[in-house]
């Protein structure tokens, strides 16, 4: 019997070393997939039991986590709980909740948040060896907090978006969208807490996920006619001063609707205008003709080179604005294109960045939003620097529209935008949606026109508290003052 | 030969020296301290102190060591000095992680209570070991065996008693005990088995048929592996419990071949088992769903599904979640595991101590099974080599079909890892089998007073014998020098009742020893 026991120890040795083999199968080779495995509630512990990183705007941060005593170890808290200013920063610091997944900053920065981005591999290492927990880095934003504050109290209760640029960098200083929501209240760690206010959420009037700055299309109304003026100048056959056709009513070629300006009224007794006067009161049949005389593809290249067509990441992804060339290759179509009507869309990030590049010199700057990542050491870990999206007009066309702008704001449709000694350049808007509702009421500018320090896109829904009455110069463009205002009072 | 008259001389009166055991004491120290220090980490990383009653605990788990320490070194002074602390080490280990669930909040787990009971089971280990005077009188009771086996199997079926668990007929309960009869049955089984095939051995090797190289049993030699075959699947199928049936059956088949040498007896039982469960999985659904189970863990439909691979799958997680190191006691998040301080104790520890800690379980456990193998190849007698072989197979395939099925091996089901798990039932009847180790290693390993191989010349015994300390003349001077160990079981009786054997007691060399001669030790060996 001691052959049969020594084979029987070489079987049960066997069948050990199978147990072996199968347990470091389970917990090596197949450790990556399990662990990754979304059902696998370890992974999310393991995420949130890292101390995540701030999201720092100004001196302060905007969103923390803070040790708790649940099997998470940390809550993402926004704005230390302040409900209103967590509501004011949530378009931009988005939100991390267990149940809703991420979104904002928090989604698009997640990796150096919470410590596990390529580049933070020498702090792992170094927290490997040393046994400390892993800790995300910090993420700085480009927002300036007196212009959001500005822009959020200045938007009131009205639905809308407003984003300021700094036109020589294309940092963010502020990007509003109302309505809004309280970030905290997505981010509790209570799954039904979390779920019913996320469905509250989805369910609410208005959209108030939706950050309408980058993630909205709207119809640009006049402020278009910024694009028109440009192709025009770009084109070499038109100044500032040159007379264009500026009837009274304007029948769309090959139908016969009458397009008729804001009110009926009557643009030049002349019916012909000089550019920057039709640009100044905002004629809309002179720049319906005037866009129709350009060609589509004269108005689509120039939007391109405006950053039409693009979906950036500022580090969001933005909505692409969008200039329907195939539908405007019919006169009507482009007629009412050129004046941001019909299929042309934008965002209010893209209409901001129309003015910023203006104010440039021509030179459009990729917007963005974060400006330094810092290890938990307070080490730089990663540094925007500004960057050159495209040369979207000459520098002397550029300065032939600053010029035009300044005479909106100055003796034009946008007079409510001007701030004592300061010159402020712009551009109002009034766009259509349908027959029933009320117009959307834009304003984009820059100030100040010599030395501009803030490019600034306000769109208030629907006109607003106005309602029917809305104009952009009546509604949008005290906002877009009270924000470059903040700006330049710094 | 002038060395050879000289030296019994001098050796015939150095008896041999009983063992200090120093080596299990000092192992046990080991496993106590790793078992401590378990229930230390514990408390400091789940609570940042030491947990309630930690003295108490520990002192408790130290005291039934020490306990079973001196009662072994009392009655089995020659038992393996290994077994006892690999076993006080899992013991340890697994109370500390069962605290560790329990603090976690994990419904069911009670350290208080599976530390009662592991007490109870080294009292019953220590039972064994003082009571129990010669294994061999186990071999009276074969028949006895089987019918305590059999109703023990059946009693979960009896109307009133038995208990059904999550789908499964193995419980039975007394009063508020819930108690799993079958892990006692597996005892009962290994005594019935070892009791049968020591007496029918030759019948089931020799006679029946050749075919394709196979040694062909009779027909009517079938009856009884028949009978275990029909009881296994009977379990399978009445109780619905796959890993007991797996169990009694592959234990059988692995003591059929060792007492018979035949291969084909290992064939027929797989062909056998594989048939019955083949059958099975086509006609009932729930072996079926197992299957599935199986095969399809990560589907979406199988893991919603109520009994689907929930479970299966979080202990995968976890398992992965430990990784190599593992995450450190209470530092992982093995309570999410279902059952993670039963069924499921090994994700648990795998969770915590990585795979490291597990590859260190899995080899004391080996260490555990060999030393048993061991012991069954030093141990005389026939009955005596196929209980120890049985009980340590038992739980190598005990421990195979609970980690295989956690591990993804076989299919998944309900036994528990031995010594570790929650469970009164696994840790009593474990106990029990580590007392028949220690006391059938004692036997195995006291120095015979026959002479061992190639101590016998032509001429007589070697002095080598003597120096050994095993001279024969030691034996015929009486008792008395083996101080009073085994008093009632003579040691020169071992010869007379240990029945067919060549190896490890060839008795006189002889010259041309013929193959295979049924072996049977000569009574006169050794005599002058």
């Amino acid at each position: 019997m001691n052959t049969t026991l020594r084979r029987l120890a070489g079987v049960v040795v066997v069948m050990f070393l199978a147990l072996m083999v199968s347990t470091t199968w389970v917990q090596y080779g197949q450790a990556d997939s399990l662990n990754n495995d979304n059902r696998n509630v370890r992974k999310i512990y393991r995420d949130y039991g890292n101390a995540r990183g701030p999201i720092v705007v100004g001196e302060q941060s905007v969103a923390a986590s803070q040790a708790v005593d649940d099997p998470f170890g940390f809550q993402r808290v926004y704005a230390d709980g302040d409900a209103a200013a967590a509501q004011m920063y949530a378009p931009v610091t988005g939100f991390y909740s267990l149940v809703n997944g991420t979104s904002g900053i928090e989604g698009a920065e997640n990796s150096f948040l919470n410590g596990q981005a390529d580049a933070l591999w020498v702090d792992r290492l170094k927290n490997l060896l040393t046994g400390e927990k892993t800790k995300g880095s910090s993420v700085e934003l480009t927002i300036d907090p007196a212009a959001q504050e500005a822009a959020w109290e200045a938007l009131g209760d009205q639905r809308g978006a407003v984003v300021a640029i700094e036109p020589s960098t294309g940092r963010i200083l502020a990007m509003v969208s109302k309505p809004s929501y309280d970030p905290n209240a997505l981010a509790v760690h209570s799954t039904a807490d979390a779920g019913q206010a996320y469905e509250d959420l989805l369910n609410a009037d208005g959209d108030p996920l939706i950050n309408r700055a980058i993630r909205a299309a709207y119809p640009p109304g006049s402020t278009f006619k910024l694009i028109d003026a440009a192709a025009a100048l770009e084109s070499g056959d038109y100044q500032p001063d040159t007379q264009i056709p500026a009837p009274h009513r304007y029948t769309l070629p090959g139908t016969s609707t009458q397009l008729r300006n804001f009110g009926d009224e009557v643009c030049s007794s002349t019916d012909e205008m000089s550019l920057a006067d039709a640009l100044r009161i905002s004629c809309n049949t002179a720049f319906a003709q005037l866009g129709v005389s350009l060609g589509a593809d004269a108005l689509d290249e120039q939007a391109k080179k405006f950053g039409f067509g693009q979906e950036l990441e500022v580090p969001m992804r933005t909505d692409a604005s969008r200039f329907p060339k195939d539908e405007a290759s019919s006169d009507d179509r482009l007629a009412l294109a050129s004046i941001g009507q019909g299929s042309v869309t934008e965002t209010p990030l893209q209409v901001a960045m129309i003015s910023a590049a203006i104010a440039n010199d021509g030179e459009l700057m990729q917007p963005y939003l974060v400006d330094t990542v810092r290890d938990p050491e307070l080490e730089v870990v990663r540094q925007t620097s500004p960057h050159k999206l495209d040369d979207a007009v000459s520098s002397s066309t550029a300065d032939a529209l600053t010029q035009m702008m300044l005479g909106v704001v100055n003796d034009g449709s946008g007079t409510s935008a001007q701030i004592p000694g300061v010159q402020v350049a712009g551009k109002t808007g009034t766009a259509q949606t349908t027959s029933e509702a009320d117009p959307h009421a834009w304003f984009t500018g820059f100030a100040p026109a010599d030395d501009p320090q803030v490019a600034v896109a306000v769109i208030v829904e629907h006109g607003g508290s106005a309602g029917s009455e809305a104009t952009g110069g009546r509604v949008a463009a005290p906002i877009a003052k009270a924000v470059m205002q903040a700006v330049l009072d710094r | 030969m002038s060395a050879a008259t000289a030296a019994p001389a001098t050796t015939a009166t150095t008896t041999p020296r009983r063992p200090a055991r120093l080596a299990e004491l000092l192992l046990l120290v080991l496993a106590l301290a790793a078992g401590v220090g378990a229930f230390g980490l514990v408390g400091v990383n789940m609570e940042e102190h030491l947990p309630d009653g930690f003295w108490l605990e520990s002192a408790g788990l130290a005291l039934i060591a020490i306990v079973a320490h001196v009662v072994v070194r009392i009655r089995a002074p020659w038992a393996d000095q290994v077994v006892l602390p690999s076993v006080v080490l899992l013991n340890g280990l697994g109370l500390a992680m069962i605290l560790r669930l329990q603090e976690a909040g994990a419904q069911g787990a009670n350290a208080t209570r599976n530390m009662q009971w592991s007490v109870l089971g080294v009292v019953l280990a220590c039972l064994v070991v003082w009571f129990l005077r010669d294994h061999r009188w186990l071999r009276r009771y074969t028949y006895t065996a089987m019918i305590v086996g059999l109703v023990l199997v059946v009693l979960p079926l009896v109307p009133g008693l038995g208990r059904t668990i999550n789908g499964a007929k193995i419980w039975i309960g007394v009063g508020p005990l819930s108690l799993q009869p079958a892990e006692f049955a597996k005892i009962a089984f290994a005594v019935f088995f070892a009791g049968y095939l020591v007496s029918n051995r030759d019948t089931l090797a020799l006679a029946g048929p050749r075919v394709l190289g196979l040694q062909l049993p009779r027909l009517r030699d079938l009856g009884p592996i028949l009978i275990v075959w029909a009881a296994s699947l009977a379990v399978l199928v009445l109780e619905r419990d796959l890993g007991t049936s797996l169990l009694f059956f592959g234990l059988f088949v692995a003591m059929l071949y060792l007492a018979t040498e035949r291969i084909s007896w290992v064939v027929i039982g797989l062909v056998l088992f594989g048939a019955g469960a083949a059958v099975a999985g086509t006609v009932f659904p729930h072996v079926q769903h197992r299957m599935e189970v199986w095969l399809h863990p990560f589907e979406g439909d199988l893991y919603n599904a109520t009994g689907g691979s929930y479970q299966v799958v979080q202990g995968l997680f976890g398992l992965a979640n430990g990784g190599l190191f593992g995450t450190g006691w209470g530092e992982g998040y093995p309570q999410r595991v279902p059952y993670s301080f039963s069924d499921f104790i090994y994700s648990s520890l795998g969770e915590e101590l990585g795979l490291t800690g597990l590859l260190a379980i899995l080899l004391v456990f080996l260490v555990v099974v060999e030393r048993g193998l061991r012991t069954a190849l030093g141990v005389r007698d026939g009955f005596g080599k196929l209980l120890a072989g049985g009980l340590a197979f038992s739980l190598a395939l005990q421990l195979f079909v609970v980690v295989g099925g956690i591990t993804r091996i076989i299919p998944l089901t309900g036994l528990t890892v031995p010594f570790m798990a929650q469970g009164g039932s696994s840790l009593l009847a474990n106990w029990i089998v580590v007392g028949l180790l220690l006391k059938i290693s004692d036997d195995a390993r006291r120095p015979s007073p026959l002479p061992l191989r190639g101590e016998v010349g032509p001429g007589g015994v070697l002095e080598a014998a003597g120096a050994d300390g095993s001279a024969h003349d030691g034996a015929l001077g009486g008792a008395g020098q083996h101080d009073g160990a085994l008093p009632d079981v003579p040691t020169g009786a071992h010869p007379v009742t240990t029945p067919t054997e060549t190896v490890g007691r060839p008795a006189v060399p002889r010259t041309p020893l013929p193959r295979r001669t049924p072996s049977r030790p000569d009574p006169e060996a050794g005599q002058p």
